[in-house]
């Protein structure tokens, strides 16, 4: 290790970094050059190691609820801004506790990466999907209008029902997943939890209307387009506004 | 359970339509029939009542909701008879519907119903969270609306979220700064007919056939004294009863009581 060449060098050479260095290694991250070790480079490296690390989920690697809630806040910002349409999706493994009941907890894990990479797969680069707990998983699809968004929960759908998921040498299993979604009102400033709340009544319709589908909640269509503005003031009394 | 109508949201669409000003005179009305009324400052984020009241709140719905006062005493005695519920303008933290907004105005909703006979919650303009919320509250919902197209657009807009989103079935309406008599139902026979044609279909689409269904409550004429009350911040009904807008008013409320 090269001598310290400044004071700040110094002083960062004294933090304890142990125990974030091992979990960035037991997680698989390259660790940053060890050369470089107390430099400020070398120490945003570790951070940003360290900030990936806390915003994924170890088993699938997918985006963990705290990043997903993050940049949902996010984009309940920009949706209220930009006036663009958005849709979250709450995903559910239909009775994903046979599996584990039937075949043990290696398998579930199996099925939870398996399901991880076919959303992972289903989704455009400005989309999030998150393991959102256990097996349920969310997503945020900007820019996602209503009348293409039910098309899209339907691919999901249609790409897990036509997996199989070795569990075992040998031993194959297929599962469906139940969808729920909803719109943030554009225009309008809601609150993340109430969105996702939303999306989750959704998603227990799904469930009780028999499992395997994409509920959506009716989107609030507030604009008025040009026909019904011709039929509102289609009598003479407003031809002048025409 | 309370009965049908007796929490009525007010709302509007677009802002400036004269929503706090039917509000607050609507129910000085309904209070001149013997009625116990609270009118609740539901526009959380930009509330005005007291201004149109004149009032001068030292305790708000704020103060409840942040555990400063109770609920009693936020209940303020209004000129007209009725009774308010201020938000004041320390409120605008909750233009963002939270879950907590959400649970403290239904727990005061809930609290305050047994005690009054008609509870009006003056809405924010426009179709925002709290406002669908607010209205979501109530078992009867009045839209304000004026002549003016841009009002009407947005009143159409109103109604048509509250029918897919809440499946309202019953949306009453008051036409406001109708220039001759028989505007009011021009226009709701307009606006009815543009829900058959666009909303309906909708509405039937999404499994419901009953049709949503818009009752012309009352239509209150343009009427100088109107501004006048209003720049004098008092009430028209108290200051001049027998004026045009105030009889319909009035009307309007007979109609209500049913």
């Amino acid at each position: 290790m090269p001598p310290p060449t400044d004071p700040s060098t110094r002083e960062s050479q004294a933090l304890n970094l142990d125990a974030a260095l091992q979990l960035l290694d037991q997680s698989g991250h390259r660790l940053p050059d060890r050369r470089q070790a107390g430099k400020a480079l070398w120490l945003q490296a570790v951070i940003d190691g360290l900030c990936e690390l806390s915003s994924r989920d170890p088993l699938t690697g997918l985006a963990n609820r705290r990043h997903f809630e993050l940049m949902l806040a996010g984009e309940v910002d920009r949706v209220a801004r930009a006036g663009e349409p958005a849709m979250v999706l709450m995903i559910d493994i239909d009775h994903f506790k046979k599996v584990n009941d039937a075949h043990g907890h290696p398998a579930g894990d199996e099925v939870l990466k398996h399901v991880a990479r076919a959303l992972q797969e289903s989704i455009r680069p400005m989309d999030t999907v998150a393991r959102f707990g256990g097996e349920e998983f969310a997503m945020i699809l900007p820019n996602c209008a209503p009348s293409f968004a039910q098309a899209v929960a339907e691919r999901i759908r249609l790409r897990v029902q036509a997996m199989t998921i070795p569990i075992a040498p040998g031993e194959k299993v297929s599962i469906t997943v139940s969808l729920g979604g909803a719109f943030a009102p554009q225009w309008v400033r809601s609150s993340p939890l109430l969105w996702v709340e939303r999306a989750d009544q959704q998603l227990y319709r799904a469930k009780s209307e028999g499992r395997n589908r994409a509920c959506l909640e009716q989107p609030a269509v507030s604009l008025v387009s040009p026909e019904e503005k011709g039929l509102l003031f289609g009598t003479s009394q407003f031809q002048e506004f025409l | 359970m309370s009965a049908a109508g007796k929490i009525l949201a007010v709302t509007s669409g677009k802002g400036g339509v004269g929503k706090t000003f039917v509000s607050a005179n609507l129910a000085a009305a309904l209070a001149g029939r013997g009625e116990r009324v609270l009118v609740l400052d539901a526009d959380l984020g930009l509330a005005n009542l007291d201004v149109v009241l004149n009032l001068f709140p030292k305790v708000t719905l704020h103060d409840v909701f942040t555990g400063k006062a109770t609920l009693e005493q936020a209940i303020l005695p209004a000129p007209g008879g009725f009774s308010v519920l201020l938000a004041g303008s320390g409120l605008v933290e909750y233009s963002r519907l939270t879950p907590q907004v959400r649970d403290q105005l239904a727990d005061i909703i809930d609290q305050v119903t047994p005690r009054f006979d008609r509870i009006l919650l003056d809405t924010g303009a426009g179709i925002s969270d709290v406002v669908l919320h607010a209205v979501s509250l109530a078992d009867d919902v009045l839209v304000i609306v004026t002549p003016e197209p841009t009002s009407m657009t947005d009143a159409y807009a109103t109604i048509k979220v509250l029918a897919t989103l809440q499946q309202r079935r019953h949306i009453r309406l008051i036409v406001n700064q109708v220039s001759s008599a028989g505007e009011g139902r021009t226009i709701r026979n307009q606006l009815q007919l543009v829900v058959d044609r666009f909303v309906a279909p909708q509405l039937k689409a999404q499994g419901d056939a009953e049709p949503l269904m818009l009752e012309l409550t009352g239509e209150i004429p343009i009427d100088p004294l109107v501004r006048e009350a209003v720049n004098k911040r008092s009430l028209l009904l108290t200051g001049a009863p027998g004026a045009p807008a105030s009889r319909a008013i009035v009307a309007a409320a007979a109609r209500m009581a049913g």
